[in-house]
Order: structure tokens, then C-alpha cells, then sequence
């Protein structure tokens, strides 16, 4: 509604060069009264002209600065702004549940886990976010399950984890591209990610018991969480090899092909051949069985 | 129901030579230019035994035709050209993506062509369960002896449709030029290049240069449509011909010899049956082709040299080969400074050995028996434990191949490690057929003996009677005449043997009635059996008192 209110006044006013500031101010509350002001005032006299634009122009850089210090993505913040009242929740979570393992000042604990010193909050993020922490056994295969952590308190928890030892973070705001980049992200897909995790994402085993787990259930941040962090046998994928937008484009092509739906009906898992192999083994010859048995019958 | 191979009486010269019906007016009309009657007479009248286990040839024979149906149709929209084109369809995550012409119409097929998609996935349903019956149908004709002098060649024939029918399904998985069957490609190339000395030459000659290159497509689609099918075609028209010339074999039982074939006439209650068998086989092709997707090259995406997905399999049948490259160790030979890669053994030497071994199998076995005789009677399984057990051992040799084939999404399952499975699928493949081949030998004997129990022992009544004795005895049934001391006379011949009461029949009620109306009144039955039953006791008696004398 506000946004109409500034557009026409800024239509109506088109001669003064120094409201093109209109749309990008429309945001705040402050900047929406001051075009109305102007508006019903109509003053023409210079001072409060000039006092009118330049708290206009004032309050514009507020909203923008503010604005992009909240939504930006920065060296500093992992998610939306991290207060450091959430980085001491984070401390409390760790030193219940995580300090065993990986030590009071995340140095790690022989044989129990790694240092966290370095990994940042994208890896803890992905590691809590999943499930896989805390991890119920030392094994080859740590497997997603259901998290013991609320996102919030998993972002507490990464949050601490950043402030202690300093790493790469999962940048704030919308993660993935849009349609347009759905083709690039599918081509990037399929020469970064298919060869382990499959071409339409369902996951495989690797070696000696450890898996590329499926992308059935990964969300937009811990994709990229993974990609930044490189969990298990995965390897990182730094912002220089793929740049934030092409990860923003892969994960754009796995949500779509993970909601698409299947037009040649049952998608027998969309695991290829071996179901299809399978089905045709069971159904089509069972029911043909089925069928001479009974043609069969009076002999 | 059965009837004998003699042709029908003709009703009278008159009446032949001039027809009223116009189907009449028009059968002479066409006998009258092409001469043919005489030969269809004699063709119409061909009779078929009727089994289940003889109709898993018919499968394959339909889903063929399906094929050949569907694949003309696909054939009007695919290009197989691997000129390379930006795609612009209605797949919006491919919109933009370079890929081949071969890809870009398979696209088109699957999304703007009306009725392509279903038409495509009946196709793939089918060639799938074309190898899978011509398999089955294999199987049949080895445990029942039917490969025996004289069809030793439509065993051959057989094997070569099975070979064929593999490469014609490898080259059509091969026609889409996605990431999976580019895949494919990529390993038939490595396979080719293993052979020793002219592997190089072998790849450079069938992909026109260095892999991929710009011909393969073109050529598999000749080979697809043109190529294989014609042989295809040719080589069935040579098995059903030896099959009409040598007639059916059939399984032994009462009336049933090695010179006469009982069943039905090909024209009408045959060619009825076989009709709407084939409506059958295409009603379960098309339900999994409208039902269950089958290769959506949608998801895999165009092929690429430099990307490839995990878990790539070939169609089941290419994967008893997969699975053998799976388990094979990685022993590279070097000979006279020419290096024989692992996959060479796997993939070339072993499908050799055994195709070899499969072809050789009917002389061999005649050559072991030293059985040169003529059969048109067929064996049952259990009457020969060796081969079946040779059989069951083979199976369980290729199961094991195939499941190897697919060990990762086993092991993806089942939450087991991938080298457990490689290691378990080795040993299995070593020490499994042995044990299945005692376990089927052993079976058939327990079979065979059942058998020879039941006739000199009788049938299970299941009435328990107590004797004054306090002993209980359970009554036994007796098939036939029994001696003296309550044994039965009747031979072991190699025939099925009623093990139930109820297998022995009521007469008095079973097939007076047909589907529609009564077959036969139960008067006319009645005084038949009593007439058959008459005889009988005169016969039985006339032996008694030869055996008593």
C-alpha cells in the first residue's frame, strides 16, 4: 500500500531529481511519511526544501545501509544478525551436548572427534541441521537422521562454533536461483555432484561402507552448507571452484527435480535400470505367468 | 477336448465346389488365383499340445510384435543425428542445454508428442520382457529335454535369438544419447578396446574414430530398426517353421507317444487362444508402460564425456556382464609387451565360455547319454537330475552375475558395505552353483521317489483306521490293479502322478459343461464311462488271471 502512495507522489513530483531515491526508500516507515509531508505541504520555500531532501536523502541511506548491513551477505554474520546472546546460548548447547567429543575449546578429543577449530558454522550447521550430530556411534557411515536441535538452537550452536574457531559460513537470504538458471544448475549437477550422489540425486555407496547419501530430504541451506563445508567423504567445493550463484543454481535444479513430478508414472525410485529390471521380473513375467497358468489350465 | 491330426470329412463335392457364404465365395476367389487351400488346410489343421510352460515362447513372439508396433511409431519423431542443438521444448530444467538431436527428439517424444511418452515406455516395457521370456523360454526347453535330436538347430536358433535380442536392447538403450546410455557406450568401447591386438581398430571402427564421435548413434539406429530386427524377424520365421515341420514336442502321459502330437488345431480354438494371449501380453506391456516409468532420460540429462553418475546399469539383461566386471579382480596381463586389461575376461572371454558352452550343450549331452534317438516326447525335470541340476547350477551362476550387477543399490538397501558384496557376490559365484546343483539333483530323486511311492503304495486318503491290534494305519488309495500284496502294478513311465484324491477326478461331473453351453449330454457320458468301465473290469480281470495263473 505505501509503495502506491510513494510511486504517485514521486510520479507527480517527476521534475524533482532528488526523489529517484522513492522506491528504494519505500521500505521503511520513516521515509513513507516524509514524501506525504512534502506531498500535502507542497512548500516551495528553499531552507525547508532543502531540509525536506535532505532528511529524505538521510533516511534513504539509513534504510539502505541498515538494509544491507541486515540482509548483505558479510564476513561477519553467519545467518540473520548473531547476537551475542545467541552465541552464549550456542556455548551452553555445546557444553551439554558436543563438549565430549570435540572438547572444551573445540580442540577435538583423541579418537572421540575432530577438532572444530576452523570448520565455521556451515559445517556445523550441516552436521546438527542433519541429524548426523550428535553422532550416535563411531562408524564409516554417519547417516542423516532426525535432529536433536531445533534450527534455532542448531543455529545457536554453529553460531558458537563460527565465534570460537572461524570458518566458512552459509550466507544469509534466499538460496537458491531461479528457473532461469535451472539448466546450468543441472549441467553443473551432473559434473560436480552426480558421480556419487547419482543423476537424479538418490545417493550410492562408496567405498568400505560409506555412502553419498540421496537428496531426498536436504534442504536449500544444508546443501550449501555441504557444498562449503565438505562432510565425509565429500569434497569441498570453495566459493573460487563454484561461486555462490552456481551453487544457488544447483541447489535451484535439485528442488526441482526433487518436486517434479513423475509423467510416466510409478518413478520406481528413479533408480534406473535395476527396479526397472525388477518390476518387469515380479509384475510383467508374474503376471504373464499368471496368465498361462490359467490359458494352461485345461490340459 | 483333444483331437487327433486327421483333416475334417469334407461334406460333399457339391457344396465345396460352389460356395453360397460370401466368406466361402471369397475363399474360392483367392483359391482360385493363388491355390492355396490345400496347403492352409493342411497348416489350419497343424495340431498344438496345449501346456502352460509351452506359451513362454508365445511371450516373447507377441512382446516382438509389440516392439515392432511401438518402435515404428517412435521411429516417425526420433532423429539420430548427434548433431549437436540448444534445446527449446516444454522441459523447462533442460531449456537451453547443448545436446545431440538423438536426445533433443527423445525429449520431444516424451513431452510434445501426443501419446509418446506411454508409446516410448510401452516399447522399453516390452523389449525388456521380450529377453526376459525368450529366457524363461529357454529354461523351459532345457530342463524338459526338448533341445534333443532332432531340434538340436532351433536350439541354436533359440540361442542366437536370446544374443541378438541382447544387442538389438543394448543398441535401442544406447539411441537416446543421455548420460546413462552414453555411459553404456563408454563401457561397450572400453570392452571393445580389452581385446587384444585389434581392440583399437574394433572401437575406431564401429564409432567412426576416437569415442564418441559423430556416427554411432547413426549407425546403432540402423542396426536398431534395420539390421537386427530384419535378422530377427528371419531367424523367428526359421524357428516356428522348424517348429511346424517338426511338430511340438509334448510331455508323456497316458495316450501320448513319440509319433502322434494330441492338442488343439491351429484354426479355430489355437489361433483363438493365441489371439487373445496376444491381447494379453500387450494389456500387461502397455498397463506397465502407463503405469510405471521406465528410463525418464529427462532426469539423467544429455551425455557428456566429462560427467557420469553413480549407479549406471545397463538393462537387466546386460546384467549378468556388469555384474561379472564387478567381481572380476583387476589382474592386468602383460604378454609379448601387449597388456590384457582386467575387463577383457569378464566381458568378452566369460560371455564367450558360456554362450559356447550353451550352444554345445545338446551335442554334448547326446554325446555323454550316447542317446542318438529321436524325441518328441519331452522329459520331466526330476526324470533327469544331472541336467537339471546342471541347469539349476547355471542359473544360480547367472543370478548371482546379475545380482552383482546391481550389488551397489544392494548394498544402498540393505545398508551393507559395497566390498562386502563384491566379495560375497565372488564367493558365491564359486561356491553357490555347486550347492545347487546337489540341492536340484537331490530334490529330483525326492520327486522321482514321491512318485514311484504313490504308485506302489497308492494315494493318501487321509482316513485314519485303528486296527483291533490298537495299531492305526492310514488307507492308501491304489492307482491301479494292485499284486498280492496290496502293491501297485503300475510302472514308473515318467508321468505325472495324482498325489490328492480329488487329482483323480470325479467322472460323473467333470467336463460335461463348456463354457457357454453343455459339451456333451451326461446321458451319452454316463453310458460312455460305463462302457469304458466295463472293459476296464474285463481287462483287469483277464490280467489277474494271467498273473494268478
Amino acid at each position: 500500500m505505501t509503495d502506491d502512495n510513494v510511486d504517485s507522489d514521486a510520479a507527480d513530483s517527476s521534475t524533482d531529481s532528488e526523489y529517484g531515491f522513492g522506491p528504494a526508500v519505500a521500505d521503511t516507515a520513516a521515509s513513507t511519511s516524509a514524501p506525504r509531508i512534502r506531498a500535502k505541504r507542497g512548500g516551495r520555500g528553499s531552507l525547508r526544501r532543502k531540509l525536506t531532501s535532505i532528511a529524505i536523502l538521510v533516511g534513504a541511506l539509513t534504510a539502505v545501509g541498515g538494509g544491507y548491513a541486515l540482509l548483505a551477505p558479510s564476513s561477519g554474520a553467519a545467518d540473520t544478525a548473531v547476537s551475542a546472546a545467541d552465541v552464549e546460548k550456542g556455548r551452553q548447547l555445546y557444553e551439554t551436548s558436543c563438549i565430549t567429543c570435540h572438547g572444551a575449546n573445540l580442540q577435538g578429543v583423541a579418537d572421540r572427534g575432530p577438532s572444530l577449530i576452523g570448520v565455521g558454522s556451515a559445517s556445523a550447521y550441516f552436521q546438527v541441521s542433519t541429524g548426523r550430530m550428535p553422532a550416535v556411534s563411531q562408524g564409516a557411515n554417519n547417516l542423516r537422521k532426525d535432529p536433536k536441535f531445533t534450527e534455532d538452537q542448531t543455529q545457536w550452536i554453529a553460531a558458537y562454533v563460527q565465534s570460537v574457531g572461524g570458518g566458512v559460513q552459509v550466507p544469509a537470504g534466499n538460496l537458491r536461483a531461479d528457473d532461469a538458471d535451472l539448466a546450468e544448475g543441472g549441467e553443473l549437477f551432473r559434473l560436480n555432484c552426480a558421480s556419487c550422489h547419482g543423476a537424479t540425486a538418490k545417493g550410492a555407496p562408496l567405498s568400505a561402507g560409506k555412502t553419498a547419501p540421496g537428496l531426498n530430504e536436504a534442504t536449500d541451506s544444508q546443501m550449501y552448507a555441504a557444498m562449503l563445508s565438505g562432510p565425509g567423504q565429500m569434497p569441498v567445493f570453495s566459493d573460487n571452484q563454484v561461486t555462490p550463484d552456481q551453487k544457488k543454481a544447483i541447489i535451484a535444479y535439485v528442488q526441482s527435480m526433487k518436486a517434479q513430478k513423475d509423467p510416466g508414472g510409478a518413478s520406481l525410485d528413479r533408480v534406473g535400470p535395476v527396479t526397472e529390471g525388477l518390476v518387469v521380473g515380479t509384475v510383467g513375467l508374474g503376471l504373464l505367468m499368471v496368465t498361462i497358468l490359467w490359458i494352461g489350465r485345461k490340459s | 477336448m483333444s483331437v487327433t491330426a486327421n483333416g475334417p470329412t469334407v461334406k460333399g463335392p457339391k457344396r465345396y465346389e460352389n460356395p453360397r457364404t460370401p466368406q466361402g465365395k471369397a475363399g474360392k476367389w483367392a483359391d482360385e488365383r493363388l491355390g492355396l487351400a490345400g496347403g492352409a488346410r493342411k497348416q489350419l489343421n497343424k495340431v498344438f499340445p496345449d501346456h502352460w510352460s509351452f506359451m513362454m515362447g508365445e511371450i516373447a513372439l507377441y512382446s516382438f510384435i509389440i516392439l515392432i508396433l511401438t518402435g515404428t511409431f517412435l521411429s516417425f519423431f526420433f532423429d539420430a543425428s548427434m548433431t549437436e542443438v540448444r534445446y527449446d521444448g516444454s522441459f523447462i530444467p533442460l531449456n537451453g542445454v547443448e545436446m545431440s538431436r538423438a536426445y533433443a527428439s527423445t525429449l520431444h517424444i516424451s513431452f510434445d508428442v501426443r501419446g509418446g511418452l506411454i508409446l516410448r515406455q510401452i516399447h522399453h516395457w516390452a523389449a525388456l520382457l521380450f529377453v526376459a521370456s525368450m529366457t524363461i523360454h529357454m529354461f523351459r526347453v532345457f530342463f524338459t529335454g526338448a533341445f534333443r535330436k532332432p531340434r538340436e538347430l532351433n536350439w541354436l536358433i533359440g540361442l542366437g535369438l536370446i544374443t541378438l535380442g541382447i544387442l538389438e536392447g543394448f543398441a535401442g538403450y544406447s539411441l537416446p544419447d543421455d548420460l546413462l546410455s552414453g555411459t553404456g557406450l563408454r563401457i561397450a568401447e572400453a570392452i571393445m578396446q580389452s581385446i587384444p591386438v585389434i581392440g583399437t581398430w574394433v572401437s575406431f571402427l564401429v564409432f567412426g574414430g576416437k569415442f564418441p564421435g559423430n556416427e554411432i548413434i547413426g549407425r546403432l539406429y540402423i542396426v536398431h530398426v534395420l539390421l537386427i530386427p530384419g535378422i530377427l524377424a528371419g531367424l523367428i520365421g526359421a524357428h516356428m517353421a522348424l517348429l511346424i515341420k517338426q511338430k511340438h514336442t509334448e510331455f508323456p502321459g497316458p495316450g501320448k507317444t513319440e509319433h502322434t502330437v494330441s492338442g488343439e488345431r491351429m484354426y479355430p480354438t489355437y489361433s483363438a487362444k493365441a489371439g487373445g494371449f496376444f491381447f494379453l501380453v500387450f494389456a500387461v506391456c502397455a498397463a506397465l508402460g502407463g503405469l510405471a516409468q521406465i528410463n525418464p532420460v529427462w532426469l539423467y540429462g544429455p551425455y557428456n564425456t566429462a560427467q557420469v553418475s553413480s549407479g549406471s546399469q545397463p538393462d537387466f539383461y546386460i546384467g549378468f556382464l556388469d555384474g561379472s566386471t564387478r567381481l572380476f579382480p583387476s589382474w592386468e596381463i602383460r604378454v609379448w609387451h601387449h597388456t590384457i586389461p582386467a575387463v577383457f575376461w569378464p566381458t568378452v572371454v566369460l560371455p564367450g565360455i558360456l554362450f559356447t558352452f550353451a550352444g554345445a550343450y545338446p551335442f554334448l549331452e547326446a554325446k555323454l547319454t550316447k542317446d542318438r534317438a529321436k524325441h518328441n516326447l519331452l522329459q520331466r525335470p526330476r526324470d533327469v537330475p544331472v541336467r537339471t541340476g546342471l541347469g539349476a547350477m547355471a542359473i544360480t551362476f547367472y543370478a548371482v552375475l546379475l545380482l552383482s550387477g546391481g550389488n551397489d543399490l544392494i548394498a544402498k538397501a540393505f545398508d551393507i558395505s559395497l566390498n562386502a558384496m563384491t566379495w560375497g557376490g565372488r564367493i558365491g559365484l564359486l561356491i553357490l552353483p555347486p550347492i545347487a546343483y546337489a540341492f536340484a539333483y537331490l530334490v529330483c530323486l525326492g520327486l522321482q521317489r514321491h512318485d514311484r511311492e504313490v504308485l506302489e503304495h497308492g494315494i493318501e486318503t487321509g482316513i485314519i483306521r485303528r486296527l483291533p491290534n490298537g495299531e492305526f494305519i492310514e488307507i492308501h488309495q491304489p492307482l491301479g490293479p494292485v499284486d498280492d500284496h496290496g502293491h501297485g502294478l503300475l510302472q514308473y513311465a515318467g508321468t505325472p502322478v495324482p498325489k490328492k484324491m480329488n487329482k483323480l477326478g470325479n467322472p460323473h461331473t467333470s467336463k460335461v459343461r463348456g463354457f457357454f453351453y453343455p459339451v456333451r449330454e451326461k446321458a451319452e457320458i454316463e453310458a460312455e464311462l460305463a462302457a469304458i468301465e466295463a472293459t476296464e473290469q474285463e481287462r483287469i480281470r483277464e490280467e489277474h488271471r494271467e498273473l494268478t495263473d
